[in-house]
């Protein structure tokens, strides 16, 4: 492996170092992609089988080549530009919706040393660069031209704005607890605690003191991804959302964008509260194997409630935002500032 | 030429291009996003000088919070073009002193600090100690005071705003979700048990 690298820096001699770095960039998102296009195959085999149906099962063995073929037919298919549509625009908010899901991928740590960039405010980068996300929506709803879309993206874009805001204080009490932004400490904090030390180090990460914090981020990422509960985005029976005209590629990548923060959020959730790659239990080691598993769970989670609980009404969806969460999050906040002020702070 | 004085010059010049379709694009949308544009490139500039927490945050607030917010008012303005071009003539001279003013002032406070800086003169990061936990042990310590007064001053604008924006709430028919969760069939539907009458 070393002759190997040492012969590639020959090669390339002084472009080395953008060249290492955009083969870190591929390796991380083409992984990536294959996860998106099979986290929507097993999501319609989980939601089949929860609904004792089969599931998609005609392509290839079990199916497994379902998410190929859909891949390929809506690269073929048509696509749709509206007339009198801000063309450019209309182009342009798909791959603002994809962008940011890619790029907050930069800080995110598999594991000690993993990690494409390690830099100090890791945390707030992933908070900036998420923020980002609600252009695609609202630009593609102006620029269709058509009142429902734009409905639609005004109605989706004032969503995520309003959950962010629970989302942020949800990070404000783990960054306190931390004492950091880096995501890499973040999680080796959690290595430390009264738990840890005897084995039980599932009982030492953030999950268990923030618990509250916890329920809301997980909840506050839902409704931030446009997921069902809260998926008012595209609630196919009731309600028209904002891509209602894109067709072929330029819908799959909002599709492509959904699914990529999908995992993006459950990634976060485990870094910042299940302690990331950090094994369970003392006897075992740590290890990228754990994160991917913590990341496999919270993803089964949203496709779980996709199952399971009925579409939010959108003036429930608003409440539920600003007059419990918020709410909830202000007081945890002074809770955790007093007792990491007080005697009985576990955090030192 | 090295690479940071490359990227610099990139991120500049799509700073100044960005800048300059604020104020000369027809369609406010398209302005408002060549303002988020603009934002960002400062970012970008901000983050080469090793400000990374300032660069972080205007993308955060400005780009992230504050430009969103501003497309909502900017897309459901109805704004005609021709309505807005008239009297541009009789405003110019008015309109062309008053930019000359401030460019003048702009250009008398900064030209006396800033023109004859060099790069080598920015302040480098210490090693070890990150810009983001420096600055915020300054801003908690150092400064505390004028920062809380800042937040004072911030507190007071959000009521304001919404003081004058308030409307005393009308008799809504809303309900309280955990009423209706807490509804039992009882409470509504009476059963009536009537014995079957015989006829003859």
């Amino acid at each position: 492996m070393d002759t190997l690298l040492q012969f590639l820096q020959g090669t390339f001699g002084s472009v080395w170092p953008l060249v290492w770095t955009l083969a870190k960039i591929v390796a991380i998102i083409a992984p990536l992609m294959l996860a998106v296009a099979y986290l929507t195959f097993w999501e319609r085999k989980v939601i089949g089988w929860m609904q004792v149906r089969i599931g998609p099962n005609r392509v290839g063995p079990w199916g497994l080549l379902q998410p190929i073929a859909d891949g390929v037919k809506l690269l073929l298919k048509e696509i749709v530009i509206p007339t009198k549509s801000n063309t450019w625009i209309f182009l342009l908010a798909p791959g603002l919706a994809l962008a940011p899901a890619l790029a907050a991928w930069a800080v995110i740590p598999f594991n000690d040393t993993l990690v494409l960039a390690n830099i100090d405010a890791s945390l707030l980068y992933v908070m900036a660069i998420a923020s980002m996300g609600v252009y695609g929506i609202i630009l593609s709803g102006w620029a269709s031209n058509s009142k429902y879309a734009f409905l639609g993206g005004m109605r989706s874009a004032a969503q995520m704005i309003s959950y962010e805001i629970a989302m942020g204080f949800a990070l404000i009490t783990v960054l306190m607890i931390s004492n950091s932004l880096n995501l890499v400490e973040i999680v080796n904090i959690q290595k430390k605690g009264m738990f840890a030390d005897n084995g039980l180090g599932f009982l030492s990460w953030n999950w268990l003191p923030l618990l509250p914090m916890f329920v809301i981020y997980l909840i506050s990422g839902i409704a931030e991804t446009n997921r069902a509960p809260f998926d008012l985005a595209e609630g196919e029976s009731e309600i028209v959302g904002y891509h209602a005209e894109y067709s072929g590629m330029a819908f799959a990548l909002f599709f492509l964008a959904e699914y990529a923060n999908m995992i993006l959020v459950s990634t976060l959730v485990s870094i910042l509260f299940l302690g990331g790659w950090l094994s369970p239990v003392g006897f075992l080691p740590d290890g990228i194997i754990w994160l991917f598993g913590k990341v496999a769970f919270i993803l089964l989670l949203f496709l779980w409630f996709r199952a399971t609980f009925p579409r939010y009404r959108y003036d429930q969806l608003m409440r539920l935002g600003w007059k419990v969460f918020i709410p909830i999050c202000l007081v945890w906040l002074v809770v955790v500032g007093v007792w990491m002020m007080s005697p009985w702070n576990i955090w030192k | 030429m090295e690479f940071n004085t490359a990227v610099f010059y990139f991120l500049s010049a799509v700073l100044v291009f960005a800048s300059l379709r604020v104020i000369t694009a027809r369609n406010a949308v398209v302005a408002a996003l060549h303002l988020i544009l603009a934002f960002f490139s400062a970012g970008g500039v901000w983050a080469l000088l090793q400000a990374e927490f300032l660069a972080i945050g205007i993308i955060l607030i400005y780009v992230g919070a504050v430009m969103v917010l501003f497309l909502f008012v900017v897309m459901m303005l109805d704004i005609n073009i021709d309505r807005l071009r008239e009297g541009f003539w009789s405003y110019l001279p008015l309109g062309a002193i008053v930019g000359l003013v401030m460019v003048a002032e702009l250009g008398a406070v900064l030209s006396a600090n800033y023109l004859s800086v060099l790069a080598s003169d920015a302040p480098q990061a210490v090693a070890g100690v990150s810009n983001t936990k420096a600055l915020g042990r300054l801003i908690y310590t150092d400064f505390v005071y004028p920062f809380e007064l800042a937040s004072v001053v911030l507190l007071v604008a959000i009521i304001a705003a919404v003081a004058i924006t308030y409307r005393a709430p009308k008799p809504t028919k809303s309900k309280n979700p955990a009423d209706q969760i807490r509804i039992q069939a009882r409470d509504r539907v009476r059963v009536l048990q009537m014995p079957a009458e015989k006829q003859d």
